[in-house]
């Protein structure tokens, strides 16, 4: 069987067992494939950790839809949980479910899927290096995922019920236990959870950052990275400085929620009859640090798949990547804006209005860098010669969608028309387009892509094409509707809205919604089939299935232990396709220089 | 790789987002999935601006995604003859599409400062209308009064009930008893956060009589979705008269042990 894990096994025991001792097969076991230092294993780990909770929070999307179409009717299957309410959702149990949605999907799926899964499995083997700079350190930052699971996975079935006070837990709900069910241990353990994430990104970050600066093979300028290292270097700048703004506000509304301190809520402050706290805090403060945090996050959420996606698209259009440096650069300054705006999901806060104008004004400008990039990336196509891989076709899907999700954002970032449409389901179809449609569909093209380097087979591609014809229709019928329930001020996290005299008409756009929805997870079946039997029974790959150029395709596939056969040197960038004269359409990094292509190149400049 | 057959597919599959993303937008207000009815003075200058944002974004992504059509369909490698273009980018370009939006959004951003001043900073110099505290579950309203002072004996108080005269500044005194809480008329385009320890003001002046909903826009806890109110706009002689009306019976039930027999009598 020939999977990372089996021929690290191998090589384990060929190198590491003297012959004369007994073999410690549970010792072994455990130090390979659960407790392993090589950043291949743990990356496939934090793969499949967060597929498992993609499918969580995908089924609890579900449930929260069921809600929205059909209000207070009978829950199929899941209804059996709420027998004493004769099948039915209670309106705080509606509430959990999209705090609970939106956590695992943000905190459990998306960051450690991105930076987690790829960045670790990808790091060493794109820059040629034989593993990350901290090995342990990497271990933990997996296994401190596991506290989390835990703690949010536990928050379910403790009295109250898993947190309801939306992913963003403003105080003073938050921060009062008796505000609502569900903010009291349920609450406690989501913050608690949301640390132990805070450490793994934190970790995960720290050996990012030391590997990408200083294990880069002979060769391999920062001018010659690929896009998805350079993504992932800034998304890992963006984590270092951010987290700890979100760790200690965590820790100061674990203080206001146990201790009795008043850091979030104004004195005498009472709620459901219930002092909150010793009072003197302001509720604006919370905001202010949670999104100093949360909106940076967003770009940790979309830049990695940023980089991958321009990986992919330059190999399946066999053509080099339009305008790298300003690819680079505008990375770079989203990340750079990405500090000076969390003030926008503040406007109708209380907050100083005449601070909205200038945070508005920076918000506008950051849609300049994603601009730069989507013309890129269309420059990219324009002149190639496209392959419709599945992978592709992701990759273009994320393109696409991302022009939807990246242009609806200045209806949001416009003050005044955000007074309209703020916590209306407008901005739930923003963020759905940028991390749904956007990230999930460029972490597909990632998956279909890498599968054949991380298991040494190919992913069926047919199969692949339906999941992806199914989940792009699908995807659009849930999402696309948005926009217009929320031109008419359809408000989010409602159980019930239907007894508003505006909105009272919306019930079948929303059962429509639901019905694309229930198709988009089912749609996933064939995803996770096509994954299984791909890893044990696909077609053989090869080490460069896609002829690409990039440094991992010359290890083998999987690679064992130390990733490449000898040290990799590299002699150019990585997007150099289709040369003029060059005896192939693709001359990898690692190909010693041709004459004639180099003079092509040279003169191409 | 792939026959050409998929490439049409496929290229089509891309062109069908432009296609149906417009013709959503055309189709949605004729079934009244669209701006609600607006009822405010200020209101006409955040919906123009609306549609100034839908135009533009919508010639961008029109443009932008027919392109990646036209690119996916001309230069499928099982059509296009010969290898692709070598070519690592444009310093023109570049600065084209770098200027150009950079300029757009610049205007956009000047352009709309005024609205935002008019509806969140301009505060018209008045003694507010009337005090709205905002608690899990209910809209709390406080009318100053004939003294027009809020907080004397002659305070008016009612529940989730707001009555509104057409045609004038209305100051709204925002607050919050517990939690946030976000004050939402869809119909008058407004909406403030209503935050414990805090005195917002909010402003709008009606251009038509009606009921409206008072909706609450931010997460208050499990009975979120029934934080219900409904704001009536009426002629200044039927406000005044319903203020009257209301501050009598509010009078007549004072003593609580008659509360029941008073509004039966009504």
């Amino acid at each position: 069987m020939s999977t990372v894990t089996a021929s690290t096994l191998s090589q384990g025991t060929a190198t590491t067992l003297p012959p004369a001792r007994k073999p410690r097969p549970v010792a072994e076991f455990l130090s390979t494939y659960v407790f392993s230092k090589d950043h291949k294993v743990i990356g496939l780990q934090f793969l499949f950790s967060t597929l498992l909770w993609f499918l969580i929070g995908g089924l609890l999307a579900l449930a929260v839809r069921w809600q929205i179409a059909w209000p207070w009717s009978d829950v199929p299957v899941l209804g059996k949980l709420f027998a004493q309410q004769g099948g039915q959702m209670s309106p705080e149990f509606y509430t959990m479910l999209f705090t609970m949605h939106a956590s695992v999907m943000i905190f459990l799926v998306i960051i450690p899927i991105l930076a987690g899964a790829f960045g670790n499995f990808l790091i060493p083997l794109m820059i040629g290096a034989d593993d990350m700079a901290f090995p342990t350190l990497n271990m933990l930052s997996y296994w401190f995922m596991w506290p989390a699971f835990l703690l949010f996975g536990a928050s379910f079935f403790v009295e109250g019920g898993a947190a309801s006070g939306g992913w963003t837990s403003y105080p003073p709900l938050s921060t009062n236990m008796n505000s609502s069910p569900g903010m009291g241990m349920g609450q406690t353990l989501w913050l608690l959870g949301l640390t132990m994430v805070g450490i793994s990104s934190m970790l995960g970050s720290v050996n990012y950052l030391t590997t990408i600066i200083l294990m880069r093979a002979p060769g391999m300028t920062m001018f010659r990275l690929p896009m998805t290292i350079w993504a992932m270097f800034i998304t890992a700048i963006l984590q270092a400085f951010a987290l700890p703004v979100l760790t200690a506000a965590g820790f100061m509304q674990l203080s206001d929620r146990m201790l009795g301190t008043g850091f979030f809520s104004p004195e005498g402050n009472i709620v459901n009859n219930a002092l909150t706290g010793s009072g003197g805090g302001q509720p604006l403060l919370w905001q202010h640090l949670f999104w100093f945090y949360s909106h940076p996050a967003v770009y940790i959420m979309i830049l990695p798949a940023m980089g991958m996606v321009s990986d992919i698209l330059t190999t399946f259009a066999r053509k080099p990547l339009f305008g790298y440096r300003p690819m680079v650069y505008s990375i770079a300054g989203i990340a750079g804006l990405g500090f000076i705006v969390w003030g926008h999901h503040m406007f109708m806060s209380g907050m100083n209005p005449a601070l909205g104008v200038t945070f508005m004004v920076s918000t506008m400008m950051i849609a300049l860098p994603s601009a730069v990039k989507t013309f890129n990336w269309l420059g990219t196509v324009w002149g190639g010669r496209i392959q419709f891989t599945t992978s592709m076709l992701f990759a273009l899907s994320f393109v696409s969608m991302f022009i939807i999700g990246g242009l609806s954002g200045i209806f949001m970032a416009a003050t005044p028309v955000d007074i309209f449409i703020h916590d209306t389901y407008f901005i739930v179809a923003h963020f759905h387009y940028v991390l749904f449609a956007g990230t999930a569909m460029g972490v597909w093209a990632a998956i279909y892509f890498w599968f054949p380097k991380m298991f040494g087979r190919t992913m069926n591609e047919f199969w692949g094409k339906v999941h992806f014809f199914l989940t792009f229709i699908f995807l659009n019928g849930t999402f696309f509707t948005m926009h217009i329930l929320g031109a008419v001020g359809f408000p989010r996290r409602l159980a019930d809205a239907y007894h508003y005299e505006t909105f009272h008409h919306l019930q079948p756009l929303n059962a429509f919604m639901t019905w694309c929805a229930i198709g988009m997870v089912a749609t996933q079946v064939i995803f996770a089939s096509n994954f299984f039997w791909s890893m044990f029974f696909g077609p053989i790959a090869g080490r460069n299935p896609w002829n690409s150029n990039t440094l991992e395709w010359t290890a083998p596939s999987p690679p064992g232990h130390g990733n490449f056969d000898f040290q990799p040197v590299v002699h150019r960038g990585p997007y150099e396709y289709s040369v003029p004269g060059a005896d192939k359409d693709h001359l990898m990094q690692t190909d010693p220089p041709n004459a004639l292509a180099a003079a092509a190149a040279a003169a191409a400049h | 790789m792939g026959s050409r057959l998929g490439g049409i597919f496929w290229s089509l599959i891309f062109l069908a987002v432009p296609v149906l993303g417009v013709a959503t937008f055309a189709v949605a207000p004729s079934y009244n999935i669209w701006l609600p009815k607006n009822v405010s003075e200020h209101g006409p200058s955040i919906d123009s601006l609306f549609m100034f944002i839908l135009a533009l974004t919508g010639v961008v992504f029109v443009v932008t995604e027919v392109l990646l059509f036209w690119f996916l369909w001309k230069y499928d490698a099982a059509k296009a003859k010969g290898p692709a273009t070598y070519i690592h980018g444009s310093h023109t370009l570049e600065v084209v599409w770098t200027i150009i939006p950079a300029a757009t959004l610049l205007f956009l951003a000047i352009y709309q400062m005024n609205t935002w001043a008019d509806v969140k900073m301009r505060r018209p110099a008045m003694s507010p209308t009337v005090e709205v505290v905002a608690r899990q579950f209910e809209w709390r309203l406080r009318y100053p009064g004939r003294d027009n002072m809020l907080g004397t004996r002659d305070d008016l108080f009612l529940t989730n009930d707001l009555h509104l005269p057409v045609d004038e500044d209305i100051l709204i005194q925002l607050k919050s008893m517990d939690v946030l809480h976000s004050f939402f008329l869809p119909n008058f385009r407004i909406k403030q956060d209503a935050v414990p320890g805090m005195k917002i003001p909010v402003w709008f002046k009606a251009t038509e009589t009606g009921a409206f909903d008072i909706v609450c826009a931010e997460l208050c806890g499990w009975g979120h979705y029934k934080m219900k109110g409904r704001v009536t706009i009426e002629s200044r002689a039927d406000f005044d008269r319903w203020l009257e009306e209301t501050y009598a019976r509010q009078e007549a039930t004072q003593p609580a042990s008659e509360d029941i027999t008073a509004s039966a009598a009504d």
